[in-house]
């Protein structure tokens, strides 16, 4: 359902402020924290970086904080290079990877929150439980009934190409917890991602349970509560288009009846 | 194994610090207008009832309607029509799988905006 507040152990308080640093080309970073151990609200924290000290990226401003301000602040990173999807967040008002998304991208102070609408296991880091499970829940592998090939199985490079856009995709949840449709109905909702991945699956020429996946799909809420906001393609930092991959399996879905 | 505490989780904020977009305020828009339009309607409604119920209550009715209050409820309703109207013609398009690349989406919203005024100012002036 449709909120428009949060609950009231969500209510954001305003946080500590950490010293100042000398120097000319001082930022503010404005970073969500919440600290499963205390049972308090959570909270904004203000922290200070001297940017001449500091590498290019969100996630290099967040790494120096961690070392050398406040070694509490918690967050996920692994890859540094957006392969690996980790250290999703929202940045600036919409979701991408700190990895790869620049300071300089940034106007004003850095407002870094975790995904939206998410619960929260501390600081930065979202529970992506149920987002990982509705992922599994639409056979992400490739379904075969044909007897196994001797070798691998074999496609065209025109099948192949219709994998692009979609295979690229590392599942860091920016574009289902940036779709409204999500927030509201997200129990039910399979959400930009798990779709994407839905029909990656679905057009692969090597699978073939295309029936069954459709099937699976063709309910007012799993596929169908996409009213094509379009918040995911926009903030996708991949540059993968969500919208017109859950487009495509509801026009599947309208010729399979016709 | 250590204890389990159970802690209540926060919901992290999202309507609150989420960036509003073009394609994202389009969208809301279009189920905003269809609403109020079912608003319009009803006002309209009570016109043609009015107009069958006395002379008197028709002129009370009328009053209203056409008092600048009533010409601003239409004149909305007349913008909400057509912007819903585009916004459905979008629908269909993105339907059928087209024009749903960023920069097409957006093109096509701000069409909804400027053209429902423009068709606004069209209908006022000719009706």
């Amino acid at each position: 359902m449709v909120q428009f507040t949060l609950p009231k152990n969500s209510k954001i308080r305003v946080g500590k402020t950490w010293p100042k640093p000398e120097g000319k080309n001082v930022r503010k970073f404005q970073i969500y924290r919440w600290d499963p151990d205390t049972g308090e609200n959570p909270r904004v924290d203000t922290y200070f970086l001297d940017m001449d000290k500091c590498g290019p990226m969100v996630l290099d401003a967040l790494i120096k904080i961690k070392n050398e301000v406040d070694p509490t602040l918690t967050f996920r990173r692994s890859c540094r290079e957006g392969i690996c999807g980790s250290c999703a967040m929202n940045i600036d008002g919409i979701n991408t990877l700190a990895c790869i998304y620049g300071l300089d991208e940034i106007k004003g102070d850095v407002k870094i929150y975790p995904l939206p609408h998410m619960p929260v296991v501390k600081d930065l880091i979202p529970d992506l439980t149920h987002f990982y499970a509705q992922h599994a829940s639409i056979m992400p592998w490739l379904e075969t009934k044909t007897n196994r090939p001797a070798k691998e199985w074999r496609q065209s490079i025109e099948d192949r190409k219709k994998l692009d856009g979609l295979y690229e995709c590392v599942m860091c949840a920016s574009c289902s917890t940036s779709c409204p449709s999500y927030w509201w109905n997200g129990d039910k909702y399979l959400g930009p991602a798990a779709l994407l991945h839905a029909y990656r699956w679905i057009i692969d020429s090597r699978d073939e349970a295309t029936g069954e996946r459709l099937d699976n799909l063709e309910d007012p809420f799993k596929l169908y509560r996409c009213h094509t906001i379009m918040n995911c393609a926009k903030t996708c930092p991949k540059g993968l288009n969500p919208a017109k991959a859950i487009a495509e399996i509801k026009r599947m879905m309208i010729n399979r009846h016709v | 194994m250590a204890e389990v505490k159970r802690v209540e989780r926060p919901l992290s904020p999202h309507l609150q610090i989420y960036r509003p977009q073009l394609t994202s305020f389009t969208s809301i828009l279009t189920r905003i207008t269809g609403n109020a339009l079912i608003v319009g309607v009803l006002l309209a409604v009570w016109w043609l009832l009015a107009a069958a119920t006395s002379p008197a209550y028709f002129e009370m009715a009328n009053a209203v309607a056409t008092s600048w209050f009533g010409d601003l409820i239409f004149t909305l309703s007349a913008w909400a029509l057509w912007y819903h109207y585009l916004a459905g013609l979008r629908h269909l398009y993105f339907d059928a799988g087209k024009g749903l690349d960023i920069e097409t989406a957006e093109k096509l919203g701000m069409g909804m905006i400027v053209g429902s005024v423009v068709l606004t100012i069209i209908t006022l002036i000719l009706v």
